[in-house]
């Protein structure tokens, strides 16, 4: 069957389809990561946007039951230049294609993915559809509402507390296992991993929707408080930085993401839109306290201001090496920090794993 | 100005070829461009390195340590860089601190220093380090009586490999699959070894092969210039194995795993430049071993560079000299800096050339020893496409996957099976015939271990040219030959070759080949998969509909 990607500057990219029939609207963005598709399509931060993956073969290693990042899939629709319909590897249990389909997503193939980069590269992310009906789907685009416009992170965050601990999720309450510490994270978008890193440390996470008030989240006593990755544009959401706000200093605070931008919000700083964001596995990121370079992995479209931090209690502590932008902030007297990476990985690489460990220890000794 | 002493490769041998012309070519350029005079010295006059705009002196004398102090006495180097000539400029520069002259003239050595290098290269320490950094290397057991021997067979995974030691070419080795075959053939090899001696081994035939290239720092920044995954599983030499690079197989979770281990590896040795890192990979769970690591510029490393963009020698030559990664502009986008990961939006392949149509007597099977001269690496969007534009690149008699050798007048299905199961440099037209009779890609991947995703796309391919044969036979229907024609198109299989394997027939479809060819673009190499503007030129053809040629002429 045919299927489209249309722009909304009226650019239209003729493919095949790959899932299920049907349309769908976004924000177009690029991923330069060469595997990790999985985690990418499970990632709630990519909630409202279209992935175009930039590696040209997707679906090689297929899909397995494990490497969910959430329980839904979380873009509007995909792009790829080849869906890979004979994966190889031990624990794919279906392809790509088969995922699309059964989770009811919409994507497009044969498409010179290349091609549709360059034109963001140049002219900023873009609202786009991908569809299966061509007839007037440059009207219908443009009557849908900007990816700006949305509040995503209610849509994504859990809809009640639960805990997420060595043996994954479980329900509130008492537990039986001795954990190092227990934290409180708030949940805007969350990745399922952030929960296995803590886990691995012998942490128990108490994860809370996004809307939950400063006081119930005290009233559980957590030892640290974590403000989770999420999707949409940061400046929207007012009452989560007021809870934020009442938060800050009253335990150790660590943000990732989009907690970066919160904390930011928090101190009075503010955010803006990069032209087309930062989306892979091999941003390297300046610590501006020992000089040394990370890796990262990353995915987000709206950065700290480093200027509108000016005269708030808040630093910058990390640059991005390739254009400059903040890329991790600390509040002084409140012991709160964020980095706008990826620390959790999946995908990506593991080499700012480390933020983790510093956070339980500081929770655990501190 | 200070003076930087360059030890060349030497000559051209089988094992060691002009990758490290091209390497330290690239070296003595980034020195200049640091400031530095760069004395070369080679005995091969037959290379890249030692034209004239190269180095500032080329000293052409054998690379023998007597003759390298007499060029350290008349230029007196403030530093040496040993690392970029392959294992003939490491050697030396070992010979030379062993002699003393190093500490003699008060040279510098600048990279990846020699106790570092020893490390690396020296099996025990190289055990002894991994062991100490929890990485994992295949078990061994040095056995020297029956009692030993008994003692280990409930202990050993199976299957194993038995060794003797100091036996002529391996005699009463083997592989066990159970203790019983290890008793037999163990007792049998502590009798022919001549000092009653065997090493039994983890077995990791059929695992498969991955290589990272990673590049570390003075102040301990490290990056994965790219990663590749090798076509022949273990048990061919990485030198003689068809080689993809990103790999394909691998998760995102197995991927890391492996580059983690790969860069927790060049932080213990504490490498100041680029590095290998040689893995197995259990195709059927998480098991990984550590094979091998070479400390220095290599054959991969140059297959790396021209696979990604990224210039290792130059990079390595700039970190030996004290600059960061992050300090050394990517010379590709000349907006991003040294110290990041390459992201690769096609798919690479190489294929070793071997010299065997020279030599027709040679043994032409395939194993731990490298036998191949040369290679072809081809780049393309997808790995049939690049496959295929690499196998044109051969230079053989094939210019697809069709051998005369295994035609069915010429070879048996018995003959077959031992051509897809002992690799030799025509295996992959072996696999390419035994998919066209129809065999399973169970059954092959049975008999020759590669991985099934590589199968399934080269019986993809197969199966087009097998239709559009068909076709000129007049046995397929206009719409299907249609189809056939587009889709060996989209598979990469050149419009000419279509139109030789329709013969008479492809006239019909005239209109169908001038569509194909207005597809034919060209796609930047720019180490960033389209995310940055590059300035470099540098480039591959690939059947898409844009073409980034097309738009820097526009620009310009």
């Amino acid at each position: 069957m045919d299927a489209y990607l249309v722009l909304h500057d009226g650019a239209v990219f003729p493919g095949r389809l790959v899932g299920a029939p049907g349309e769908a609207v976004g924000e177009v963005v690029f991923n330069t990561g060469m595997t990790g598709y999985q985690e990418i399509l499970s990632d709630p931060s990519y909630a409202g946007q279209i992935v175009n993956f930039t590696y040209p073969m997707i679906g090689n290693y297929g899909v397995n039951d494990d490497d969910f990042e959430s329980a839904r899939l979380q873009p509007a629709a995909v792009v790829v230049r080849e869906a890979c319909d004979s994966p190889s590897n031990w624990r794919s249990t279906k392809t790509i294609d088969q995922l699309l389909k059964e989770r009811g997503m919409v994507g497009v193939q044969g498409i010179d993915t290349r091609a549709v980069t360059k034109r963001i590269r140049s002219g900023g992310a873009v609202m786009g559809m991908v569809t299966t009906q061509p007839e007037q789907a440059l009207q219908r685009l443009r009557a849908t509402k900007d990816y700006g416009e949305h509040d995503f992170v209610y849509t994504v965050s859990t809809d009640k507390a639960y805990s997420w601990g060595i043996d994954g999720k479980d329900e509130m309450g008492a537990t039986d296992v001795e954990y190092a510490a227990t934290i409180a994270v708030l949940d805007c978008g969350l990745k399922y991993n952030i929960l296995r890193r803590f886990a691995a440390l012998r942490i128990r996470s108490l994860v809370f929707p996004a809307g939950t008030s400063a006081e119930e989240i005290l009233s559980h006593n957590p030892s640290g408080i974590l403000l989770s990755p999420g999707p949409g544009d940061p400046a929207r959401l007012g009452p989560v930085v007021e809870t934020v706000k009442s938060l800050l200093g009253t335990r150790p605070m660590f943000g990732i993401c989009l907690g970066n931008q919160l904390l930011c919000q928090a101190v009075g700083g503010k955010t803006f839109k990069l032209k087309f964001g930062h989306r892979g596995s091999n941003h390297p990121v300046k610590d501006l306290e020992d000089g040394t370079v990370t890796i990262t992995s990353q995915n987000h479209g709206y950065a700290v201001d480093p200027e509108s931090l000016t005269g708030t209690t808040a630093h910058v502590t990390q640059l991005n090496l390739n254009d400059g932008t903040v890329e991790g902030i600390a509040v002084t007297g409140a012991d709160a920090s964020s980095i706008q990476y990826h620390p959790e990985a999946a995908p990506g690489p593991w080499d700012s794993r480390k933020h983790f460990v510093r956070f339980v220890d500081k929770i655990t000794q501190g | 100005m200070r003076t930087i002493l360059v030890i060349g490769s030497g000559p051209i041998i089988i094992g060691q070829a002009a990758e490290f012309d091209y390497a330290g070519t690239q070296a003595c350029k980034s020195l200049r461009e640091e400031g530095y005079r760069v004395v070369l010295v080679n005995s091969n006059p037959a290379t890249i390195m030692t034209d004239e705009e190269t180095a500032d002196a080329v000293y052409i004398e054998p690379l023998t340590v007597e003759f390298l102090e007499r060029v350290i006495i008349r230029e007196k180097p403030y530093g040496l860089l040993p690392t970029l000539g392959g294992q003939t400029g490491l050697n030396l520069a070992s010979q030379l601190d062993q002699a003393g002259i190093i500490e003699k003239y008060g040279i510098k050595l600048l990279g990846t220093q020699l106790e570092a290098i020893r490390k690396a290269e020296d099996r025990e320490l190289f055990r002894a380090l991994m062991r100490e950094i929890r990485e994992p290397v295949p078990e061994s057991w040095i056995v020297e009586s029956d009692a030993d021997l008994e003692a280990i067979l409930d202990v050993v995974p199976y299957p194993c490999i038995i060794r003797p030691a100091y036996t002529l070419g391996g005699t009463g080795g083997g592989i066990a699959n159970n203790r019983n075959e290890l008793w037999e053939t163990g007792r049998k090899g502590l009798k022919l070894s001549m000092r009653s001696q065997l090493m039994v081994e983890r077995s990791l035939l059929g695992w498969k092969e991955v290589e990272y290239e990673v590049m570390r720092d003075s102040k301990g920044n490290c990056i994965t210039v790219c990663n590749m995954e090798n076509l022949d599983p273990m048990g061919v030499h990485t030198g003689d194995s068809i080689v993809v690079a990103p790999s394909q197989t691998l998760s995102d979770i197995e991927y890391h795993m492996l580059r983690t281990a790969s860069l927790k590896i060049i932080n213990a040795l504490k490498i100041e430049g680029g590095c290998n890192v040689q893995l197995a990979v259990n195709p059927d769970s998480f098991d990984y071993y550590i094979i091998e690591v070479n400390p220095r510029v290599s054959r991969s490393s140059a297959l790396a560079s021209k696979a990604t963009g990224y210039p290792i020698a130059r990079v390595a030559a700039k970190i030996a000299v004290g600059k960061t990664l992050d300090e050394i502009e990517n010379a590709v986008t000349r907006t991003t800096k040294a110290c990041f990961e390459p992201a690769l939006d096609y798919c690479v392949v190489k294929i070793p050339r071997w010299p065997f149509d020279k030599f027709g007597t040679g043994d032409r099977r395939l194993s731990t020893q490298m036998k191949a001269t040369g290679e072809v690496m081809a780049i393309d969007r997808t790995f049939e496409a690049a496959l295929l534009k690499a196998v044109r690149g051969l230079e053989v008699k094939s210019k697809d996957l069709r051998h005369v050798a295994f035609a069915p007048d010429n070879c048996t299905d018995d003959a077959l099976k031992v051509a897809i199961s002992q690799p030799t440099d025509e295996r992959l037209w072996a696999l390419a015939e035994a998919l066209r009779r129809g065999w399973s890609l169970d059954e092959v991947h049975r008999h020759s271990r590669v991985d099934r995703w590589f199968l399934r796309k080269i019986l993809g391919i197969v199966v087009v040219t097998e239709a559009l044969r068909q076709a000129a036979n007049g046995r397929r229907r206009d719409e299907e030959v249609k189809a056939d024609i587009l889709r060996a198109a989209a598979l990469g299989v050149p419009v000419r070759t279509i139109r030789e394997l329709l013969g008479p027939v492809a006239d019909s479809y005239g209109d169908l080949f001038v569509e194909a060819e207005t597809q034919n673009v060209y796609k930047m190499v720019d180490t960033c998969a389209g995310e940055f503007e590059s300035a470099t030129p540098y480039y591959y053809s690939a059947r898409e509909s844009e073409d980034d040629q097309a738009l820097i002429s526009a620009n310009s």
